[in-house]
């Protein structure tokens, strides 16, 4: 990847102890982290847990009451001019204006810009070439998300926010969402974005920060902080052998089996878990009909840290 | 400074045109018109002498404050429907100054006021007795002058109505009854003193007293106090309304 010299191992954005209010409610409280250069990291935590607050004022929409922020090494409220050429913002639920064209709104935002890219280009490697034409109010939800990325991307930014991208999207509109999120990767450019989706997060995050009640509850890759907080792995052994169950519980590294029907779950720790059931298989002759693992997930990690499940 | 403003005027103006109530309603008061003008023009014409005073002059003078005020009133709601929308948000966040998001919508809608007042003079000349000596020229200018500083008014409002829902209300409500005490149905010394009080705290009395005096053909210069007071009022609650303006 190329990075300018400037930039080099620097944080793109590093915030720290930032505190919002609004009125009495702590709107987000003592949240520091920092974004790497070429990354996409992602800030994941239910619906008003302070991800969108945090964000915009990473993106200088709002002031913290508290903390200091650098974005590309600068303050993003007393720099905002400066930045703004070189950031890229998408908002949540953000509208445009009903009746206006795709490519009406496209080559407005490039004419505020000091050098911006190629408008048409842009249009088409979104796939919305066919509906330059079409009025906003015509776009599909998935089509509107695309428009937005387009405007995020049209000063060629180094660094761009998506704020809910793909909330309310069907599955299909949302694997294309993310293979573009992906695109804006390999260009080179640093992706910071907030999702309540923990599949969104694990599938298009290097690094994600968990954020509940307005606090960060840990930071990492997500394979890494589930091996971190859910270390354990299920094996699901489908058999009809009445012996199975016993010679699962003598393994060294199983914690606990249970069966319903002619399923048995043995849950283990990591490691040579599933290699002690498959020689455990195979060393007593047990038929096995179905064979298959889970492994936690993000989702798992957020119940165990939090102590409650993410509201959809 | 004002980076993109004709592209966004432009816009805006592609924008309104598109809009169903669009053309039609910049031009259903001429059509208004063209229709009174042919059921009763011939009759008019032919008692010009007789007109009272609040058929031949006060009636022009209240037909172009009812378009002023109602463009006021959309520009409000239009605002309002923005920032629910999200969309000022969204242009916050671009290198585009506030200001000339404003502008462009100001623009946009005395520039679609003026066709229609123009398109009035026009189909009124036709149909209606008119003295040859009303300075045409002078009185749209006036009317503009009155329209910008009634819309600063517009813009206070705008900037403290949350909803798109109560804006256009609420901007109605406070409007329209501005008209009631503006001395043209009722000359400022017969009303009480509270209301003439606040009379004299509304811009619209200023303006009618501009336009009847410009629209006799008195000059501007007869009329200084009205225009120093109505730039005073627009400088006043533009400086409040960007203090206050909110673009969430």
């Amino acid at each position: 990847m190329l990075l300018t010299g400037m930039t080099m191992s620097q944080p793109v954005v590093r915030v720290a102890s930032i505190r919002k209010t609004y009125g009495a409610a702590v709107a987000v409280d003592d949240v520091s982290f920092d974004v790497q250069p070429g990354e996409i990291f992602g800030l994941i935590g239910p619906n008003g847990a302070g991800k969108t607050t945090t964000m915009e004022c990473v993106e200088g929409l709002r002031t913290c009451d508290r903390g200091a922020i650098s974005v590309l090494g600068l303050d993003p409220v007393r720099s905002a001019r400066a930045l703004q050429e070189r950031i890229g913002v998408q908002l949540q639920e953000a509208q445009l204006q009903k009746r206006i064209k795709v490519r009406e709104a496209v080559s407005f935002w490039a004419s505020l810009y000091r050098k911006p890219l190629n408008g048409d280009r842009l249009i088409e490697q979104l796939g919305l070439i066919d509906k330059r034409n079409a009025w906003f109010m015509t776009l599909s939800g998935g089509q509107k998300q695309r428009l937005f990325i387009a405007l995020a991307l049209i000063n060629d930014p180094e660094l761009v926010f998506l704020d809910e991208l793909t909330t309310g999207l069907d599955p299909q509109a949302r694997r294309a969402i993310w293979d573009l999120v992906r695109g804006i990767r390999q260009r080179g450019k640093t992706v910071f974005l907030t999702t309540h989706l923990m599949e969104e997060a694990e599938r298009l995050c290097d690094r994600v920060a968990i954020i509940d009640h307005g606090r960060i509850v840990d930071i990492g890759a997500p394979a890494v902080l589930v091996l971190r907080h859910c270390p354990e792995q299920t094996v699901i052994v489908t058999t009809d052998d009445a012996s199975a169950r016993e010679r699962f519980q003598a393994l060294s590294n199983v914690q606990s089996v249970s069966s319903q029907g002619l399923e048995l779950t043995v849950r283990g720790t990591r490691g040579d878990l599933v290699t002690q059931v498959i020689q455990c298989l195979a060393e007593h002759r047990i038929r096995a009909i179905d064979f298959r693992t889970e492994l936690p997930t993000l989702e798992d990690v957020f119940l165990k840290l939090t102590g409650h499940a993410i509201r959809n | 400074m004002m980076r993109g403003l004709w592209r966004l005027t432009w816009l805006e103006i592609k924008i309104f045109l598109r809009e169903p109530l669009g053309v039609f309603g910049t031009l259903l008061p001429v059509l208004i018109f063209v229709v009174f003008g042919r059921l009763f023009g011939r009759q008019m014409r032919g008692a010009s002498t007789g007109i009272p005073r609040a058929l031949s002059v006060d009636l022009p003078i209240f037909t172009s404050l009812l378009i002023g005020v109602s463009a006021v009133s959309s520009l409000v709601a239009i605002i309002a429907i923005y920032r629910e929308g999200g969309i000022l948000k969204r242009l916050r966040a671009t290198p585009i100054g506030p200001l000339t998001i404003l502008t462009a919508h100001v623009t946009v809608k005395l520039l679609f006021t003026a066709v229609t007042l123009a398109a009035m003079m026009l189909v009124g000349r036709r149909y209606f007795p008119t003295d040859a000596d009303i300075p045409i020229i002078s009185f749209s200018l006036a009317l503009l002058f009155s329209t910008v500083s009634i819309l600063s008014l517009g813009f206070l409002i705008a900037s403290v109505v949350p909803t798109a829902r109560f804006a256009q209300p609420i901007g109605s409500f406070i409007l329209y009854p501005m008209l009631a005490v503006s001395g043209l149905f009722v000359p400022l010394p017969s009303l009480p003193p509270t209301l003439r009080a606040v009379a004299r705290a509304l811009p619209l009395t200023y303006v009618v007293s501009l336009l009847r005096g410009i629209w006799h053909g008195e000059g501007w210069a007869a009329h200084a106090s009205d225009v120093a007071v109505l730039a005073l009022m627009f400088a006043l609650f533009s400086a409040i309304s960007a203090r206050v303006f909110r673009w969430e």
